[in-house]
């Protein structure tokens, strides 16, 4: 069975057709790299992973379960959790707080008014795990405005690996970082157990072919090359794309 | 330290007619705290939600002249207190239902509507509301039998209710539910992403709002005994606003501050010059342009700005890399 | 039967008016995205100021002509003066508006005081009409002849022109049109004096049928939100057909059920929140 499957997935803006039938298939646990130019549509097909923008048509089968009709706040229980590639998080609060956040989103408590957050010690010890797994524990009660770049996007990570996903899609993780940072965030993500299926997007290549087991090539919306690695890189229409026409 | 001056106030307000002399400044007291939890009950949404409503005066009214209208009906204090904030319910829930269609300004533009039908309703459906004369109401209640007649006695049980009010704002407020409400403020579209349900929490936030403004109402009822059209109109709703705004949204002490401040302006202005309506549109232009994050959180950093002026120039070693511009964020 | 001939031409008539008066609210809503709630005050200072013209001997029309276009000058002054400190920040434009509309509303009260002021009818337009056997008052004819010959050069403008095309650009996308080179800012200070100009207009237009009076503000504002609501923002065509909807509606319910005529237009508004919030021909999502 499938981790995540796509099926003749449809998604057009007015005239502009921004994911033309696409058909993809992801292995459980494997390490899926998406590539493309800019405006590629690599983006909207997250979001209509997701849910988060609705499909024209085509399907979305999360390990064979048909979740196109799924709201988007459910795909969240069923296991699918995203980072983006601007950093959405919540400036005004601690890392802490933020990462609580995540984990608060799959819990029953989110609806309860009468108990103090502060003083819910399970949900914190779990905050403060998936802090350390990002290496950032110590930095947990500085609010997130206070805190450098390379650190946020770490973060972006913490928060999608909180919710113990089984699905993990990555969008652009390495933008902006440092050489340094980038070393961190590559452990971070080689540390991350096989029982976690992840498709990334990425533009960073050398990053991003260490990483990948198979790789898919977006452009105008459609796939036009898919393989393993030593496939795709070798494909002359890889390069066609990339080098423009 | 905090303890320290919460317990401070605490006592001051309790005692506060024995050493204010003047029953009149006791009664602009019980103003102030009335409208307090008013301004607290429309932050939950404004503050807190982030989302802004220009028709709260309508749940204000709606749960004075329900008040009114069963009290003069021969029921009880207490049937009538449960009927208005029954009612004021299930307006909040209509309202909500509607206005949560839109989001941003359209939020506001339909809480607007709204305000006005309602303010149209009370002028106009003379039968029920007497329209422009308002309803009267010859008595208070008397809980335990104490009499709320004198302007003390009215006062210590509007502190009461008041601080119920703030007790339990602050215990949503540090709750797991009031930080999803925080959460679907700042970012909604990774909030649905994480699992949360942004309409029902903001719906339920709305109501929450909703039940304070209804409180609100009825102490209005009880302090002036009358209710009239006036406290349904635009004005009302955005006096309101000016209180949270002014004061600071986002925290505790901001909406009570903002309370004090525009009742003791309204009571002030209105004994020199008539025209206090024009008072409050300025105000609203100044705040918004000058101090936009309201005049607690604005006095700080005013403060803060001149005490670092007044701090003599250390030169600084650069420590850490400083964070990269962001976009974004 | 007569009785609903005449309520229909009233409708027709009050409708005519509400276009004036929200077709401006609509475009500042759709371009600016911002819910102008002043828009009530500058129908009534429009219809303040015409009364004074008209009592300095100016004539009606000159009146109403100056009026709106005193109106649309202050319109300017104030997206000039203190929208335009507020780039972006929209919800702090919004109450920008509302504290203006209250220091509107108390000048108007200090200048012209208390009482109702009607505006005399233009002596060319009193009287009766006779349309197909009935009576009709001249003047109402007018007034929908007016609104008619205004939604049409409004559609001239922005179907035909380069201003309307850069509106319309605005409207449906300010960042693209922004980056294609239109001068988004500009533009709002010629939109929002439109706007201020028609409802200013629209005030003194109104004003032998409804004539001037302190909370006149209070009453036209419900009804322009309530249009551009049903009719949808930022869509011309929306404004008018929301707006005879809501003449008809408002009329027949103030005949009908004098004393619950608001909630007569509440519903309808109620309806197409829930079915359709866009508005029926609206561009921009509430």
């Amino acid at each position: 069975m499938n981790a995540l499957e796509l099926c003749g997935l449809e998604k057009a803006f007015g005239g502009l057709r921004v994911t033309a039938d696409v058909n993809l298939s992801v292995e459980p646990g494997e390490r899926r790299l998406i590539i493309g130019p800019n405006g590629a549509g690599k983006t909207t097909l997250f979001n209509l992973i997701t849910g988060e923008v609705p499909a024209d048509a085509g399907s979305i089968l999360l390990f064979e379960q048909n979740i196109t009709l799924v709201p988007c706040r459910q795909r969240a229980h069923l296991g699918l959790a995203r980072t983006y590639q601007i950093i959405t998080l919540f400036p005004r609060e601690t890392l802490l707080r933020n990462v609580t956040l995540s984990l608060l989103g799959l819990s029953r408590l989110r609806w309860n008014p009468l108990v103090r957050l502060d003083r819910q010690s399970a949900l914190l010890a779990a905050a403060w795990q998936t802090l350390s797994r990002v290496g950032l524990d110590r930095l947990a009660e500085r609010p997130l405005a206070q805190t450098a770049y390379g650190e946020r996007r770490r973060v972006e990570i913490a928060m999608a690996l909180a919710q113990n996903p089984k699905v993990l899609l990555l969008d652009e993780p390495f933008a902006g970082l440092s050489s340094d940072e980038r070393r961190d965030v590559q452990f971070l993500l080689a540390a991350i157990p096989r029982e976690v299926t992840i498709v990334m997007i990425e533009h960073d290549m050398d990053v991003a072919l260490d990483f990948a087991e198979r790789i898919t090539v977006l452009h105008f919306g459609k796939i036009e090359v898919e393989g393993t690695r030593s496939e795709v890189v070798a494909h002359p229409r890889t390069k066609d794309i990339y080098l423009g026409q | 330290m905090k303890r320290l001056a919460l317990a401070l106030a605490l006592a001051a307000l309790a005692t506060l007619p024995l050493w204010v002399g003047n029953s009149y400044y006791v009664d602009v007291a019980s103003q102030i705290l009335l409208y307090a939890i008013f301004a607290l009950g429309l932050n939950v949404l404004v503050g807190y939600a982030g989302l802004v409503s220009l028709g709260h005066a309508g749940l204000f009214g709606i749960a004075a002249y329900a008040g009114a209208l069963v009290i003069n009906n021969g029921a009880s204090h207490f049937v009538a207190i449960v009927a208005a904030l029954a009612v004021t319910l299930a307006a909040a829930g209509a309202f909500a239902v509607l206005a949560l269609r839109g989001t941003g300004l359209g939020f506001v533009m339909i809480t607007v509507a709204i305000g006005q039908i309602v303010w149209g309703l009370a002028y106009r459906w003379i039968s029920i509301t007497n329209g422009d004369n308002g309803v009267a109401i010859n008595t208070r209640p008397r809980p335990f039998g104490l009499s709320l007649t004198s302007a003390p006695n009215f006062y210590w049980a509007t502190l009461i209710v008041f601080l119920c009010a703030l007790a339990a704002i602050a215990i949503v407020a540090a709750s797991p539910f009031g930080a999803s409400l925080r959460g679907t403020r700042d970012q909604p579209r990774r909030m649905t992403a994480l699992g949360y349900h942004i309409w029902l929490i903001r719906f339920l936030a709305f109501l929450f709002s909703g039940l304070w403004s209804g409180v609100a109402g009825m102490l209005f009822l009880y302090y002036n005994q009358f209710i009239s059209p006036q406290a349904v109109a635009l004005g009302a709703s955005a006096e309101v606003l000016l209180m949270v705004i002014s004061g600071g949204s986002g925290t505790l002490l901001g909406p009570i501050v903002g309370a004090a401040l525009v009742v003791i302006m309204k009571n002030v202005v209105s004994a020199y010059i008539v025209r206090w309506n024009f008072v409050l549109g300025a105000i609203f232009v100044a705040i918004v342009i000058f101090m936009p994050e309201g005049i607690v959180p604005g006095s700080v950093r005013l403060a803060g700005w001149c005490l670092a002026k007044l701090r003599p120039r250390v030169t600084e070693v650069t420590g850490a890399a400083t964070p990269r511009p962001e976009r974004g964020l | 039967m007569n009785l609903w001939l005449i309520l229909s031409g009233n409708s027709i008539a009050f409708g005519g008016l509400l276009f004036l008066l929200s077709a401006g609210f609509s475009l500042i809503f759709g371009l600016m995205r911002i819910p102008n709630l002043t828009h009530g005050s500058l129908f009534m200072l429009g219809a303040y100021f015409a009364v004074s013209l008209t009592s300095w001997g100016l004539g009606f029309w000159p009146a109403a002509i100056l009026a709106g276009l005193g109106v649309a000058a202050f319109g300017g002054l104030v997206e000039r003066l203190l929208l335009r400190r507020l780039p972006g920040a929209e919800l702090a434009q919004v109450l920008v508006t509302l504290g203006l509309s209250f220091m509107i509303a108390d000048v108007c009260l200090l200048g012209w005081g208390g009482d109702p002021i009607s505006i005399a009818t233009p002596p060319e337009l009193r009287g009766v009409s006779r349309i197909a056997g009935f009576a009709f008052p001249t003047y109402r004819l007018g007034v929908i002849i007016i609104a008619v010959v205004f939604a049409a050069l409004l559609w001239g403008l922005l179907d035909k022109t380069r201003l309307g095309a850069m509106i319309r650009a605005g409207v449906d996308d300010p960042e693209i049109a922004r980056v294609v080179g239109i001068r988004v800012s500009r533009l709002f200070t010629i939109v929002f004096s439109l706007g201020a100009g028609l409802a200013g207009f629209a005030g003194v237009i109104g004003g032998p049928i409804l004539s001037v009076y302190p909370g006149l503000d209070q009453d036209m504002l419900p009804l322009a939100l309530v249009v551009v609501i049903l009719g949808g923002s930022g869509s011309l065509v929306g404004s008018f057909t929301g707006s005879f909807v809501v003449g008809f509606l408002y009329n027949f319910g103030q005949a009908m059920f004098p004393e619950l005529a608001y909630v007569v237009l509440f519903l309808p508004m109620l309806v197409i929140l829930v079915l359709r919030p866009r508005g029926l021909f609206g561009r921009v999502m509430p």
